[in-house]
């Protein structure tokens, strides 16, 4: 995958993170590889158990026992965030690297005021005085469209509504300008309207400021609106990554194939849906070969093993041993 | 609102008239001795359904489209004889659901099931699966309790659900599992009429596609009636034959899907369209609807919909638009339609 040519905020480069639990050893993220570039919106889109969350916490170091990065490289503007010291990634979260996660309310403080929480955040990271830290505050709130920041900045979370909260959440990942942000289904628990309101601010940010962003979630049409490159993961392995319109307009993986037509869409209204038969697998004995296999309708004796990873014509990478489209001959992992 | 609002030629399954939901915060004592002593406080009403008239034809699927504190489930749990309306009248097949707070028939109360939202919540977690399906139809004689378990069996079938798995329980499942097994609870007592309040939306995407079709199976192969209840506009648009549109308690559009996609009327319904993010359209630029949804606590006078609507003239701060015919089956509550 190609960022234009500009070197990658961010390279993961074969990703494990496992959990370690009594009843066995849970492949949450197996082996995943992908680059963001600058100004780039990467959709990390799965299901419930598909890894995505864990890859986003993985990158931040926020994985807890019994889970750990087991294998794999996350180079952060080329530095190894998986060999960093716990304070030398405090020291990023935050400043360089920041997450909005879907609960707002995991990112707020709830006793504290909105002021106190936001000049912390600055401070934390950036040899400021106060009065500077509180003006970088009330900018950062009114870049995210929240009208009379002034007097938002003393109120208290529970004052706010969600909507709002959340855009105060993204305010506080945007207040040190970071380089990279990882969403993890922020806008979810939104209304629609209200969500388009946080889409086209996030939008904006990311255009106006080159930073990167990683965002997660299961809405394949929010990704389409939004994302310019999409990884599509599936019990712990991206199955299929590429340019959002040829993932979209022409699935290769069996699996995205099927996600693109399980969305209730324009032309097909009163129609049976597509579905995927059966369930996602339980994470805990992963069968051998493609964990895609029993669900999938062209599975055969070829999918007993696991399938590589490998680049179709147009630069896509997908897992399956019968893409459905031409596949490129020389056919090499990234 | 009219009261011969909405009315098409079969006589409709099931009719609204002008029904109101009011929820009152009583004062507590500290409250009452404050206002003895001549303090401003005052009980709070939240106006959850506001004067909402409508009908449902037999055999239709209408949706029901809001954003939160709309009063969308609301109004289901009043039509699902849970929630007793302050105002207005409710009738199923030509009867009152409720007379004097209290459901009137227990015939009515069977033929009308309510499928919840979160199918981690709706079900009792100590009871077998067998129980939560067949105990309804036992407890209404529809069943004896020997038969009860070839029953339980059929109903599991009929929803795609293993009948073999009846005597395990609710943590056994997975969350579309559990929705299926609300869905054949539901079903047990062999209803008419299902209110969906957000039925698939704690589902994932590939299990919400099963559970959208499996509704239109059961709608196809026992002539239900579906009151479908969601946020999620294209959900609504792929299985609705007509579509309701609430803002803060009250009916801002009604029209047939097709119409109302084409060519929305009212600037709400135009609104949240243009903010469905759809997998058709790739790199837009959101355009988002001005300020936040309302407290209904103190919701706008007029137009609810005014301080957010671009279109907004004096007329609309002053005086609550009526729902009108705009067009054969179409009716929105908007004063730009009187030209």
């Amino acid at each position: 995958m190609t960022g234009g040519g500009a070197e990658p905020t961010l390279s993961v480069r074969g990703l494990k993170t496992h959990f370690f639990t009594r009843e066995g050893v849970v492949k949450a993220v197996n082996g995943i590889s992908f680059d963001v570039a600058p100004g780039e919106v990467m959709g990390l889109v799965g299901e419930s158990g598909s890894g995505k969350s864990i890859t986003g916490f993985s990158v931040l170091g926020l994985v807890d026992a019994p889970g750990r990065i087991v294998e794999g490289e996350i180079l952060f503007q080329g530095q190894d965030l998986a060999k960093l010291r716990e304070e030398e990634l405090r020291k990023l979260r935050g400043s360089k690297i920041a997450m909005i996660f879907q609960d707002p309310m995991m990112t707020l403080n709830p006793v504290l005021r909105i002021d106190t929480q936001m000049v912390e955040a600055v401070v934390a990271h950036r040899d400021v005085s106060r009065e500077r830290a509180l003006e970088i505050s009330r900018e950062a709130l009114v870049k995210v469209g929240i009208a009379a920041p002034d007097e938002r900045l003393v109120s208290y979370p529970h004052q706010f509504s969600g909507g709002m909260r959340q855009r105060v959440a993204i305010a506080i990942a945007f207040l040190n300008e970071p380089e990279l942000i990882i969403a993890d289904e922020p806008t979810t628990a939104l209304d629609v309207t209200i969500q388009g309101q946080i889409l086209y601010e996030a939008q904006n940010l990311c255009r106006d400021t080159g930073t990167a962003m990683i965002w997660i979630t299961h809405d394949l049409a929010v990704v389409a609106g939004l994302a310019d490159q999409i990884s599509v993961m599936y019990a712990g392995r991206i199955v299929e990554q590429g340019p959002v319109e040829r993932v979209l307009d022409a699935p290769a993986h069996p699996y995205t194939a099927g996600l693109i037509g399980s969305v209730p869409g324009r032309n097909q209204r009163g129609r049976r849906l597509f579905q995927i038969p059966g369930m996602t697998p339980s994470m805990l004995n992963l069968p051998d070969g493609c964990a895609f296999r029993s669900r999938c309708p062209h599975a055969d004796s070829a999918c007993d093993v696991e399938p590589p990873q490998s680049r179709i014509d147009d630069g896509r990478l997908v897992r399956c041993v019968r893409p459905m489209i031409a596949q490129a001959t020389d056919g090499t992992a990234a | 609102m009219s009261e011969a609002a909405l009315k098409t030629e079969k006589a409709p399954i099931l009719s609204a008239e002008g029904v109101s939901k009011r929820f009152v915060k009583r004062l507590d004592l500290a409250g009452k001795i404050a206002q003895r002593l001549g303090s401003s406080i005052r009980e709070e009403t939240v106006h959850a359904v506001d004067g909402v008239s409508l009908t449902i034809d037999e055999g239709e699927v209408l949706g029901l489209v809001g954003e939160s504190g709309c009063g969308k489930s609301t109004f289901g749990r009043m039509v699902a004889g849970i929630l007793p309306p302050s105002d207005g009248n409710l009738t199923f097949d030509g009867r009152p659901i409720w007379r004097d707070g209290k459901p009137v028939s227990k015939e009515t109360a069977l033929a009308v099931q309510m499928i919840f939202q979160d199918p981690f919540a709706s079900l009792d977690p100590r009871m077998r699966v067998l129980d939560i399906i067949g105990e309804a139809p036992k407890v209404h004689g529809m069943v004896s309790a020997k038969d009860m378990d070839d029953y339980v069996a059929e109903v599991m079938q009929r929803v795609g659900l293993d009948a073999d798995f009846r005597r395990r329980y609710p943590h056994q499942f997975s969350g579309g599992q559990r929705q299926r097994i609300g869905i054949a609870r539901a079903l047990a007592v062999k209803p008419r009429f299902l209110v969906c309040d957000e039925a698939i939306a704690a589902l994932d995407v590939s299990i919400q596609a099963q559970v959208i079709n499996l509704f239109m199976d059961l709608r196809e192969d026992l002539d239900l009636t579906y009151l479908f209840i969601s946020h999620d506009l294209s959900v609504v648009e792929h299985i609705s034959d007509r579509i309701v549109i609430m803002y803060l308690g009250r009916v801002v559009e009604v029209s047939p899907t097709d119409e109302l996609f084409d060519q929305p009327n009212h600037p709400y319904t135009q609104a949240l369209l243009s903010e469905v993010p759809r997998i058709d359209l790739r790199k837009r630029a959101y355009q988002p609807v001005k300020g936040e949804i309302p407290s209904p606590l103190e919701p706008p006078s007029g137009c609810h919909f005014h301080p957010r609507c671009p279109f907004a003239t004096e007329r609309c701060a002053a005086e609550r638009p009526a729902l009108r015919e705009i067009a054969p089956g179409r009716w929105s509550a908007c004063h730009l339609n009187d030209g």
